[in-house]
């Protein structure tokens, strides 16, 4: 089913190579995941220092939200009206497993509160909406894989409703070693048709 | 004193993920919040942990470290006072 919404931009963040529309933006050998994220994030000379609080899923999310609303031209110092629609697997499975490990010695109980707060997936999307002052929905879906048609589905109920003028969408996904972001904003001007199968065009870029 | 001030920043810097400040950055009288180092509410949680973790002292009340934390100085003071470890 196509829609009336189209795709304009999009970026994918894997195999220690970040990506704009296609076209690679960043690529080191890094085979670190914080290595590799920390050097992207100043090589695009971003200066927000609590990039460096975050946990890895947020840092993830929040590089490849980076990457496609500076090229927004959005203005940071009014409200944006942009929804945010993420989607991933491992949900925050990674910083959960760091908690855990902070309390499993009784002798040794320490837990972390900057750890604590990212015990979430959908924390990445405050980060994210905290920057770009975005105060319009979200939601965060946990899939077994990649799910085109409902992030097609549900933006496109998003947009149809007037609940907001663009929909920041995608799946953000890190477990350990293994990391990918797929992210794309959806808008009523654009030349990429929003449909299921440029989604998974884009996605497989 | 001075050694337990220096240990501090260190510990600060690392912690707290301070990655675009040195710790020779840090002045002994700075704040540590607001203007200063720009320490946010979660920061003041970790720092509690720290004194719990690194000098056996445990706060009770969030609310007290608002003056103890002021900045390296009183809480190195405090720290020199209170701790049991």
């Amino acid at each position: 089913m196509n829609s009336k919404y189209h795709i304009t931009s999009f970026c994918n963040i894997k195999n220690n190579t970040v990506s704009l529309n296609g076209s690679v933006i960043y690529n080191d050998e890094n085979n670190d995941f914080l290595e590799f994220i920390k050097a992207a994030y100043k090589s695009f000379e971003t200066d927000y220092a609590k990039f460096f609080k975050m946990d890895a899923l947020s840092k993830l999310a929040f590089l490849a939200a980076d990457v496609l609303l500076k090229n927004e031209d959005l203005n940071q110092e009014e409200e944006n009206n942009i929804a945010i629609v993420f989607s991933n697997k491992a949900s925050s499975i990674d910083t959960d497993r760091k908690h855990q490990k902070s309390i499993q010695d009784k002798e040794d109980y320490f837990p972390s509160p900057a750890v604590f707060v990212y015990t979430l997936p959908n924390i990445c999307i405050g980060e994210i909406s905290i920057k770009y002052k975005l105060f319009s929905e979200n939601s965060f879906f946990i899939f077994d894989a990649f799910n085109a048609q409902h992030l097609f589905d549900y933006t496109n109920s998003l947009l149809a409703t007037d609940k907001t003028e663009k929909v920041l969408c995608g799946w953000v996904e890190l477990d350990g070693d293994h990391y990918e972001a797929f992210l794309y904003l959806v808008t009523k001007k654009g030349l990429t048709t929003h449909n299921k199968q440029n989604i998974l065009k884009l996605y497989n870029t | 004193m001075d050694d337990l001030k220096q240990e501090l920043k260190e510990n600060i810097v690392e912690q707290l993920n301070l990655e675009d400040i040195a710790v020779e950055d840090i002045d002994d009288n700075d704040m540590l919040f607001g203007d200063g180092l720009g320490l946010d509410s979660i920061d003041a949680l970790e720092l509690i942990v720290m004194l719990d973790k690194n000098y056996g002292i445990k706060l009770t009340d969030p609310k007290e470290g608002r003056a103890i934390f002021e900045s390296i100085d009183v809480m190195a003071k405090y720290i020199f006072e209170n701790r049991t470890k």
